[in-house]
């Protein structure tokens, strides 16, 4: 859209890297429903609000079928709806679809693959202690540990994961027109695609081959269905996991104080995870809906074919929800925070991230209890152009 | 307290298995809410609460006797 608008620019600076937007509080505080231009140049409602948000996500009057991508420069919107694909479906389709899937990511099915977690954490940091420091955690750590974990679920064969790696990488750029990401698409679908075939051909206990298998008395179940589900959980497993390990590090090596209350009780790595969630909400651009009828949140009426984005981050730092929001504290009582978002789109695999960031930091701390910053904080390149933030690298040495 | 779940709502994310665990728990065939209480003792109403208000599709619902 070219038409001139009036509506303040959505805040995206930071002076503290661990904080939201500096102007976010104030646009907040004004209105947790207000109009503000965005990224693309469209202006579109911009709702801040805990309540607020969590009464966007869940109103079945949005849509996530946007007609622009309001965080990217170009506004081009790269992926298509299709069945299995989750987070471009709406409902019934999407529940539908959904429940096919969610049974193989409950709490009890997660909660089983720790000690294969626990393994691959295991590896990686006997492989950076042989290496000695300094290291990369982003490169050496945070990348290749939640990349190992779901495609140990999926089956991706140990020769390609690299290559799915750089894909999902590739596919969550936002400083990129819309073919580059495009063309990674591509790419991904086409590795999917051969994914599907060896599993039709030769099952194993992963993940593709119970979906292949499953009850599906529609017929829902294709090789389309198979590709959108698997690139989706993919995507969604690689980046997010891997951005909240190095940004989470980072946090806990900046605040000692936090660090060695973990230390002296390590039954608060529950806690401490769900607090690094909330203060450091990764999906910082947050959830992109369209109204598909006139409908009002927080008194504010928003009309059909109106644009919302539904920040997460804001609502994550509102006093309503949580008091002293700025303050990092791990011993809080875990509250509802939305880094998962909220609505029937809510992370399915959440409960999987859960678990590998707490064996993560739980065991990264325990075996490196020296373990410290190679860089100061100000040095570190941060994610300020991706859809989840975090850091580009992390130096650390012990 | 008496708890009513609505399973065409639930999206399976796990959340009230999480906040209590003694009075929900998931199917395996499609990962969705099963009530193993429906009338749980005041011991676990701040569970039962919590559950509700973690709940991401409003399938929970409590009522007050």
């Amino acid at each position: 859209m070219t038409e001139p608008t009036t509506a303040p620019a959505v805040p995206k600076a930071r002076s503290c890297p661990f904080l939201p937007p500096d102007d976010i509080a104030g646009v907040r505080s004004a209105a947790p429903v207000s109009r503000a231009t965005f990224t693309s140049g469209d202006e579109a409602w911009l709702v801040t609000g805990y309540e607020q948000v969590r009464a966007v996500l869940r109103d079945p009057s949005f849509s996530v079928q946007v007609p622009h991508a309001l965080h990217t420069q170009d506004g081009v919107v790269t992926q298509k709806p299709g069945r299995g694909s989750l987070l471009w479906q709406d409902e019934p389709d999407h529940t539908t679809d959904r429940k096919l899937l969610a049974k193989e990511f409950t709490v009890r099915r997660m909660q089983a693959l720790r000690p294969n977690i626990q393994r691959i954490v295991d590896d990686h940091l006997d492989a950076i202690e042989a290496q000695g420091g300094p290291v990369d955690l982003v490169k050496t750590f945070a990348n290749p540990v939640p990349s190992m974990v779901i495609s140990d679920l999926f089956g991706v064969p140990v020769e390609r994961r690299a290559e799915f790696q750089e894909i999902a990488e590739a596919m969550m750029r936002v400083d990129q027109d819309a073919a580059a990401t495009e063309a990674a698409g591509m790419r991904l679908g086409g590795l999917l695609y051969q994914l599907v075939q060896e599993r039709r051909a030769n099952p194993g206990d992963d993940l593709i081959s119970a979906l292949i298998t499953t009850e599906d008395p529609d017929g829902a179940v294709d090789d389309m269905f198979l590709m959108n589900a698997a690139g989706t959980l993919l995507i969604a497993a690689h980046d997010t996991t891997a951005c909240m390990i190095g940004l989470g590090a980072a946090l806990l090596l900046d605040r000692p104080d936090q660090l060695a209350l973990l230390r002296e009780d390590p039954e608060l790595i529950g806690n401490a995870v769900e607090e690094l969630l909330r203060y450091l909400t990764i999906g910082q651009f947050g959830g992109e809906r369209v109204a598909t009828q006139d409908v009002e949140i927080g008194g504010v009426r928003i009309g059909k074919g109106e644009q919302v984005v539904a920040h997460v981050l804001a609502a994550d730092f509102d006093p309503a929800f949580v008091d002293e929001p700025e303050r990092f504290d791990i011993t809080r009582r875990p509250a509802p925070h939305l880094a998962f978002g909220f609505g029937p789109h809510q992370c399915i695999g959440q409960q999987l991230a859960r678990i590998e960031l707490q064996i993560v930091f739980s065991t990264l701390f325990r075996r490196f209890p020296t373990l410290r910053l190679a860089k100061p904080v100000e040095e570190l390149r941060f994610r300020n152009d991706m859809v989840f933030y975090g850091v580009h690298e992390l130096p650390v040495t012990w | 307290m008496k708890i009513t779940i609505d399973r065409d709502r639930c999206v399976g994310a796990g959340q009230c298995v999480r906040a209590a665990d003694e009075v929900f728990d998931q199917d395996d065939l499609d990962g969705c809410v099963v009530l193993l209480v429906s009338r749980p003792s005041e011991r676990l109403s701040a569970e039962v609460r919590d559950a509700e208000r973690f709940c991401p599709s409003g399938a929970i619902e409590i009522h007050d006797a």
